[in-house]
């Protein structure tokens, strides 16, 4: 039991980063972006995020570094995709390029540096009063750090922007059909750009956890591949916040069930383990097509640029 | 509103062919003096630089041939890449693709390594291909029964084909006499591409597989049922086109392509199996094959400008000791010019004076 | 004394070398039904657009309550009582009516789902709108989804209603309906335009009406002070003769038969019930219905698109049940089905005419490349036959006009010869004269002895044009019907389900 615990504990923690850059994603697919640069706008956030960090020892001020790090990769793509019209696609994949190079010039002077002392005592483990004693789930979801706190309010505050505000039902029209959504007076435009900014800064935020928190040292390519991973859990999660909340520490957990495995004497390649979250979602998503079901399909305008005098 | 001058932007009608070389090479232009402000913060001579580039792309026959190998993984792939994406197939699983064909490739050279060299390379290259194109059928095959969304499952599988090679690496191909470094057994002489004018044999592949790529889509039955699937599903099916078989086919040729690429670079460059066999081709390729707009002589050339890119990055790597990651932005800020300047080349913007309405062109 | 509600003075527009609109003026008063009638590509809908702030004009001026507006995007229009109901009607399917009332509207942070579902419940009391507040938009029904559209406009206060052809998709019943609720938008002191190409909707519903041709305004003139004949004149410019003409043929030989045919869409519903026709060689028979009746899956089945669960269709004495759609175009069933979007079946829109040509010629061609050649000399015959405007064969067909698309394809189907030749609203969009055009073709094809299925929405032309008109209702037919001696109220009736049964067992 005890066993269990810390493993579920230790799976939330893994799964922080990838909640992060999932809700970002979300954000920005639900305006009708598809933007696969998640791991490019991380791996900008965690370096930018850990160079503050290292230079103010603030941690509110390595957040909100990789914060407009992430969202200036987001910034890149909305000019390109939203203003220029370019494919969606390819100009996902030129960011991951872009901000893969980024990171590795930025963080060259930095690789094996640990974080500063002061921001790892402000992320360490914090017991929520009341709610860290209830039996099991307390030592779960409220024993944790901070940034872990904060994904979980970033998470519902989502949520209910989403499908219970007026700015979130916007969104989703945006989303879903952008000509309908500009005839009823919706700045489909302005929407995109802000979502998809939003959602690159949340990515920034996911790959500063890794940095600040979860390692905590700087190391070339610090995702190791958790963007594409977030890409794969928005469609897990069917576009929604809830969802990935669950999610994410559901794939957090395959992250680390290898090693906890080896631990017991179970030994099963992590390699084959690392595969679960890419097979999990494949199954999901030819499962959902086989369904069609309306409800939990992608945004009907994903991936399509919007033009209001196309002829 | 008051608005004195707005600026708008109409679709061309049918924009030019010159006027589109124009616009494109002044987007190259402008992201060389806007990555020339990015080597400047390097304290370094842009002018300097960017000559340095070319000399490492071509100043020796020595370099001319290591971006020409850089070159034919990207054409071939690009082709195989563009047959999918004619049909508007996103298929951005070249990575997994050549991962799975170099597998298959490796498995015969390591298995049957006593062939004779023109029937193990002809197995391996059939070996790769057959395994690359079966690999990109899986999506393929839930795209044509449900209409599973092919752009996530291919990206998907990427990462179970890499994953897999890693699992080999490390696990059962581990060269027992490699010292415990992590490293799968060199390939046996007969399992290596020969080489011709101090290339291997795989340049000759990608001119060849140029040619056959061009008549394929434009000039056969096929090709023109995958382009007239890419443009409308419904037109296809009116015809009597039979869908499902046809993106079968296509995918199937679009993977084995890649795969074939897989084979290139395990026997050709790397003599061996491991996990940087892709080494990102899979990703670029999308990008150069997008940037040809599909066509297959164009892509031979924009994989070339590519590769003088990638090889032209590493030699300014060693002159003027720069991170290799320099290269890679330098990369990622050309990129994001050609991209945007296709807005430039569809579109053309007119002032409007909202007073007294006069129109004036811009562009 | 009546307020001006709406006034644009020289407005013009044009979208690359094409001039949509040029010096048009419109002024529409409080409290009137304003006709902007004129022909397809007259205009209407440019001017429109303009008037929502979707389009920008190049030149002239708005007026609403007499100041001058400039509207950036369609929020301006919305700000100024405008509310547009457009003929694609802009709902967002997965949302509820609710939702798609409330989207875009500055109402505080959070919705509040309660209040809302009473004002709309105040509202549709006082329009004589009926709603579901909570029905999601793609269970709704056409005529559903339009009074949506109309309530969606209303609560966000618009004074000034314009509907984009708002009957070509209503039964004749429903239309009425319609009708009724402008008239009350009227007394409730709004202004409504009202865009149409149909002459006798025109003098049912308006008080005055403007006149556009060729994207210029030809006249505004009032109801009482004119009548249809003197309207056609100023539309077309000239006097015509809109009459169609319906070429009598000796009934002669079955030349298809279909019997009990039932079909299941993908969704596992029942589309097409236990249908039971016959078409002769020689005739024209028409198929009336609302949208989403069973026409499109009775038009496939037939081509072999759509999978038949039961029944056969005979041809020739071979059921054409089981065989795939190259099988039946070799032999000689050509179907030429244009849905809604007009490039979007039959006609690949990127490619030039003869690729568009070759699409079914490749197929009877042996081995493995693919010969251009002999359609390239189609395409220069079929250009020249039916006198298709284009600068040249390897022009992509997108580029042509409406009417010159539909010349490719009818050009193309009738090219081989079929015995059947089934098409769907083979007009829509296209401008009189096309129709005209159009029209002439299928009647020179009835004459040449072949089974003509036409599908069509306008009940005037199916009346004129068919031997017979064959009504569907969710996947039935509910009535067979000579188009000599019946009436569109007939034919209404039967469209929303009542059956004929007489008529039925005695034709068919």
């Amino acid at each position: 039991m005890e066993a269990l615990i810390s493993f579920l504990a230790a799976a939330i923690v893994a799964g922080t980063p990838l909640l992060f850059a999932t809700i970002g994603e979300i954000i920005t697919e639900r305006s009708g972006n598809l933007n696969l640069g998640v791991e490019g706008m991380m791996l900008m956030g965690a370096v930018m995020g850990f160079m503050v960090g290292m230079m103010t020892g603030n941690a509110a001020l390595a957040l909100l570094a990789a914060m407009i790090a992430g969202a200036f990769g987001a910034l890149i793509f909305a000019f390109l995709t939203i203003t220029l019209r370019a494919n969606q696609v390819v100009s996902g994949l030129t960011l991951t390029i872009f901000g893969t190079g980024f990171s590795n010039f930025i963080g060259q002077p930095l690789v094996g540096q640990i974080a500063p002392e002061g921001i790892r005592l402000f992320f360490r483990p914090y017991t929520i009063p009341v709610l860290g004693n209830i039996p099991v789930i307390g030592p779960i979801l409220f024993r944790q750090d901070a940034f872990v706190y904060l994904g979980y309010a970033a998470s519902i505050l989502l949520g209910i922007y989403l499908y219970k505000t007026s700015k979130g039902l916007n969104l989703r029209a945006v989303g879903e059909n952008p000509g309908s959504a500009d005839a009823v007076g919706i700045n489909v435009n302005l929407y995109k750009y802000v979502h998809t900014l939003l959602g690159g800064a949340l990515c920034g935020l996911g790959g500063a956890y890794l940095s600040l928190v979860y390692v905590p040292a700087w190391q070339e390519g610090v995702t190791a591949g958790r963007g594409w991973i977030a890409v794969a859990l928005v469609i897990f999660a069917t576009w929604n916040p809830y969802k990935a909340l669950f999610g994410a520490f559901l794939f957090g957990g395959l992250d680390i069930i290898g090693f906890r495995m080896q631990g017991l004497g179970i030994n099963v390649s992590q390699y084959f383990i690392d595969m679960l979250p890419y097979l999990v979602t494949i199954v999901v998503l030819v499962v959902v097509s086989m369904k069609k079901s309306k409800e939990n399909a992608p945004p009907k305008g994903l991936g399509n640029a919007y033009f209001r005098e196309e002829r | 509103m008051i608005m004195p001058m707005t600026i708008r932007a109409i679709k061309k009608s049918e924009p030019s062919r010159l006027k589109a070389a124009t616009i494109r090479i002044g987007a190259i232009i402008l992201a060389l003096i806007t990555s020339s402000i990015f080597i400047l913060l390097l304290d370094l001579n842009p002018a300097n630089v960017y000559m340095k580039m070319v000399q490492g792309a071509f100043g020796t026959a020595y370099r001319a041939r290591e971006t020409i190998i850089k070159a034919i993984p990207l054409v071939i792939t690009s082709l195989g890449i563009a047959i999918a994406f004619r049909m508007q197939f996103w298929n951005i699983g070249g990575e997994g693709q050549i991962a799975m064909g170099a597998f298959a490739a490796s498995f015969v050279a390591l298995n049957m390594s006593d062939m004779s060299k023109p029937i193990l390379l002809l197995l391996m290259i059939l070996a790769a291909m057959l395994v690359g194109g079966l690999w990109a059928l899986i999506p393929a095959f839930f795209k044509a029964q449900w209409g599973t969304n092919e752009t996530i499952v291919t990206l998907m599988m990427n990462y179970i084909g890499l994953k897999w090679i890693m699992y080999l690496q490390y696990g059962p191909w581990r060269d027992p006499n490699s010292l415990g470094f992590p490293k799968i057994a060199n390939f046996t002489e007969n399992a290596i591409l020969p080489k011709l004018m101090g290339v291997h044999i795989g340049w000759i592949f990608a001119l060849l597989l140029v040619a056959a790529v061009y008549i394929f889509l434009n000039h056969t039955k096929k090709g023109y049922e995958i382009a007239v699937i890419g443009e409308s599903i419904n037109t296809a099916r009116y015809a009597g086109i039979n869908i499902k078989r046809t993106i079968l086919i296509a995918i199937l040729l679009s993977g084995g392509l890649c795969g074939l690429v897989g084979m290139i670079q395990a026997s050709g460059v790397n003599s061996t199996l491991s996990v940087e066999v892709t080494g990102g081709v899979g990703y670029t390729a999308i990008i150069t094959a997008w940037l040809a707009s599909l066509s297959a002589p164009v892509i031979l050339v924009v994989s070339i400008l590519f590769a003088a890119l990638l090889e032209g990055g590493s030699y300014i790597q060693t002159v003027f000791g720069i991170p290799e990651s320099a290269a890679l932005i330098l990369q990622g800020i050309i990129l994001f010019f050609v991209l945007g300047s296709e807005f430039f080349v569809q579109y053309k913007f007119i002032l409007v004076k909202n007073q007294n309405s006069v129109k004036k062109e811009v562009v | 004394m009546k307020n001006n509600y709406i006034s644009m003075q020289n407005i013009s527009k044009s979208f690359g070398k094409v001039v949509a609109n040029k010096n048009i003026n419109l002024t529409v008063h409080q409290g009137e039904i304003h006709a902007l009638l004129g022909e397809n590509g007259a205009g209407k809908s440019t001017l429109m657009s303009m008037l929502s702030g979707v389009y920008t004009p190049d030149g002239g001026s708005i007026f609403v309550k007499d100041k001058e507006v400039r509207f950036a995007a369609p929020k301006d229009a919305i700000n100024a009582g405008i509310g547009m109901i457009y003929q694609h009607f802009k709902l967002i399917d997965v949302l509820t009516a609710k939702e798609n009332i409330i989207l875009g509207q500055k109402n505080g942070l959070f919705l509040n789902q309660r209040a809302l579902t009473e004002r709309i419940r105040e509202m549709s009391a006082r329009f004589g709108l009926d709603i579901d507040p909570d029905k999601k938009v793609y269970d709704m029904s056409v005529g559903e989804k339009q009074t949506l559209e109309i309530l969606k406009v209303l609560h966000r206060g618009a004074e000034i209603l314009i509907l984009d052809e708002p009957t070509a998709v209503l039964t004749p019943q429903e239309t009425e309906k319609l009708f009724k609720i402008m008239n009350r938008m009227k007394e409730e002191g709004c202004a409504v335009i009202f865009i149409t190409h149909k002459m006798n909707e025109v003098m049912e519903v308006a008080d005055r009406i403007t006149v556009l041709r060729k994207g210029e305004t030809v006249e505004t003139v009032h109801k009482n002070s004119t009548n249809p004949k003197h309207l056609t004149e100023l539309m077309m410019g000239c006097a015509v003769d809109l009459s169609i003409k319906r070429i009598e043929t000796e009934k002669s030989k079955v030349a298809m038969e279909v019997k009990d045919l039932i079909a299941y869409n993908d969704e596992g519903v029942k589309v097409l019930k236990e249908l039971s026709f016959s078409i002769y060689a020689g005739e024209i028979l028409g198929v009336a219905g609302i949208a989403g009746g069973g026409q499109k899956e009775l038009c496939e089945a037939i081509a072999g698109l759509q999978p038949v669960k039961q029944g056969e269709i005979i041809f020739e004495e071979e059921n054409l049940v089981g065989k795939s759609p190259s099988e039946i175009i070799a032999k000689g069933v050509s179907m030429s089905f244009i849905p809604e979007d007009r490039l979007g079946m039959g006609l690949v829109a990127s490619m030039d005419i003869v690729n568009n040509i070759v699409l079914k010629l490749y197929q009877r061609q042996k081995g493995f490349f693919i010969n251009r050649k002999p359609a390239e000399q189609k395409s220069l015959e079929i250009v020249k036959r039916l006198d298709i405007q284009t600068p040249g064969i390897n022009h992509p067909v997108r580029m042509l006009s409406g009417g010159n698309i539909q010349k490719v394809l009818l050009g193309r189907e009738l090219d081989s010869k079929p015995q059947v030749l089934i098409t769907a609203y083979p007009v829509r969009g296209l401008d009189i004269n096309s129709c005209h055009t159009i029209y002439d073709i299928l009647n020179e094809e009835k004459q040449k002895g072949v089974a003509v299925l036409y599908i069509g929405e306008d009940l005037d032309v199916l009346l004129e044009l068919c031997d017979r008109i064959m009504v569907m209702c969710a996947g039935e037919i509910t009535g067979i019907v000579d188009a000599r001696n019946t009436t569109k109220e007939e034919i209404g009736l039967m469209m929303v389900g009542a059956v004929n049964s007489d008529i039925k067992e005695e034709l068919s």
